[in-house]
């Protein structure tokens, strides 16, 4: 009798595996194994004709750390998260908060918030150029109306990095402003009438009540947030190609210009690990201490 | 007063937010000249529609996007539903060992892993081709773990009383599993399509003929400074590309928005 429970177990794990190998072949060939190879590709020497690659232990790392550029280009994305990560998730719960208010017009409001989110970032990058463009740009036009100069927002260094995260923001906000606004649906509005009872202000109730109760969704929006500040590039392409002189470049960019421009593909694999390695700590933190709360059941 | 004060905030912000569109809109039927001086009163023209129409092979990048993010989501919907019920409901040693293996991707991005899979997509044969866009999104991690949530809330009863009608394990998972997270179903499609429609930096790398390039890339190539076309034209072009998605999406709002809650707030 243990024979056949022990048999139909057996079936069931046997079943298990079949259902899960195929998508842990396609797991494996297009996510861990590159991710191994990465590190394996990044201890090796570049190849050439004549001197073929071989083991160099850390020194693309060496190479990496001596470049400029690379420090420029991870200051710039440090920058880069540190605005669009706080600006857009600030408006996000603005945003939120408004659209579940009785407002006029609330269903237009909604619309406009989320829209940017359906868009490709190719083409939200177009739709910005037109507000960038140094001759007729729209910016220029209405800082014209109160005498301010011309302003060549994309092709000074001191700009090009703030208008590129301007994008990010207007692409981000919206799509955070859901899930707020889910969370924000699950509060009971007898708290509301409670705090209202107690004489606490609007904002005592927003800061001691609302805000607190967020939480969880403010940690899962940060995470997602972060994941964003290194996987969002694509308008670069458009806007400044990281330039001028790599004043805006970020460093997913960073790596396919190394890649697939300079056929540096040592230098590239070691950025593409540092990056892993960030995206770990990430993973870690969410699992070991985000989850720790709200366990997957 | 403060009473008027934050609904103007609120409108203020929402005619922002749709602004760059509704200039681009404005700029794609008038002429350029009119458009950067915003002559208000210009006629309305067709003209940049036209010119940008014929300046790239926009039907074939149109057809390639649709059976890109077709072919996407047949196999998400494939991998994800066998995997998320093994996950979900059959037991084996490794099992929870394995389910955080494939979380881990959803941090590792294929975005990232850019210069290794494109060597494998090499080595694979897959260069410039659609199965080489696609290859790397089907295993997704995020539409195992979706698939998995929805499965578990299916109730067991469904489960027995189709075993004892004799089903065996996939005709369990395809009559009562499958059929009962259709709700899930739906939203994966919306948020997968909506994703692949837009990707742009793995499809840029990928391809390298008119014949696989998806709207984003032909976008990107068609807006370049070397191309000359004038500011309306991209506009046009930008209209024309993004026109289908926003179209579904305004008609589609509710489930759209519904979706992207689905899928986020697991």
């Amino acid at each position: 009798m243990t024979d056949a429970f022990a048999l139909e177990r057996r079936r069931r794990a046997v079943n298990g595996w079949l259902l899960l190998s195929p998508a842990l072949i396609m797991l494996s060939v297009f996510a861990f194994y590159p991710s191994l190879a990465t590190v394996v590709t990044s201890l090796w020497s570049r190849g050439t004709r004549r001197r073929p690659s071989e083991f160099v232990g850390l020194e693309n790392y060496q190479y990496l750390f001596e470049d400029p550029t690379f420090w420029l280009v991870a200051w710039n994305n440090l920058l880069y998260a540190a605005v669009t990560i706080p600006v857009s998730i600030a408006l996000a719960l603005a945003m939120a908060l408004w659209a579940n208010s009785k407002i006029p017009a609330r269903s237009f409001v909604r619309t406009a918030y989320f829209t940017p989110t359906v868009l490709p970032m190719i083409a939200a990058a177009n739709l910005w150029l037109f507000f960038y463009t140094p001759s007729f740009g729209i910016l220029n036009q209405i800082g014209a109306l109160f005498g301010a100069g011309p302003v060549n927002w994309l092709g000074q260094p001191g700009t090009a990095l703030w208008a590129v995260s301007a994008v990010t923001i207007w692409k981000e906000a919206g799509f955070f402003m859901i899930f707020y606004l889910a969370a924000l649906q699950t509060i009971p509005p007898d708290l509301k009438e409670a705090a209202e009872i107690e004489g606490a202000s609007r904002w005592t109730y927003l800061r001691r009540i609302v805000l607190p109760l967020l939480m969880p969704t403010t940690l899962f929006i940060l995470v997602n947030a972060m994941i964003n500040s290194v996987k969002l590039i694509d308008h670069l392409f458009i806007l400044t190609k990281g330039g001028p002189s790599d004043s805006s470049k970020l460093i997913l960019y960073y790596i396919w210009e190394n890649a697939f421009a300079y056929f540096d593909r040592p230098a590239a694999a070691a950025m593409t690990a540092l990056v892993l390695a960030v995206l770990g700590a990430l993973a870690a933190f969410q699992f070991l201490v985000l989850d720790k709360r709200t366990h997957y059941r | 007063m403060s009473r008027f004060i934050e609904p103007a905030m609120a409108i203020l912000l929402a005619l922002l937010w749709i602004s760059p569109l509704v200039f681009a809109l404005w700029a794609a039927f008038h002429d350029v000249s009119d458009a950067v001086n915003f002559r208000l009163s210009a006629p309305l023209t067709l003209d940049n529609f036209r010119t940008a129409w014929e300046g790239a092979p926009w039907l074939q990048y149109f057809l390639n996007t649709f059976l890109l993010v077709t072919l996407i989501l047949t196999g998400q919907f494939f991998l994800c539903t066998l995997a998320g019920f093994a996950f979900a409901q059959t037991e084996f040693r490794g099992r929870d060992t394995m389910f955080i293996l494939v979380l881990l991707q959803l941090f590792i991005l294929p975005e990232v892993l850019i210069v290794e899979n494109y060597r494998v997509a090499a080595a694979l044969g897959l260069l410039d081709s659609l199965a080489g866009i696609g290859a790397p999104y089907m295993a997704s991690a995020f539409g195992i773990f979706l698939m998995r949530q929805a499965f578990k809330s299916v109730p067991k009863d469904l489960e027995e009383a189709a075993r004892v009608e004799g089903c065996s394990t996939l005709g369990v998972l395809w009559r009562v599993y499958v059929p009962a997270a259709r709700p899930t179903y739906l939203a994966y499609a919306l948020v997968s399509v909506s994703t692949h429609w837009n990707n742009f930096l793995w499809p840029l790398i990928v391809t390298n003929s008119e014949s696989t390039r998806p709207l984003t890339v032909g976008l990107s190539l068609f807006g370049a400074p070397e191309n000359g076309v004038d500011i309306s034209v991209i506009s046009a072009a930008t209209v024309m590309v993004i026109a289908p998605l926003l179209i579904l999406f305004l008609v589609f709002q509710r489930q759209f928005v519904q979706a992207f809650l689905t899928a986020g707030v697991k």
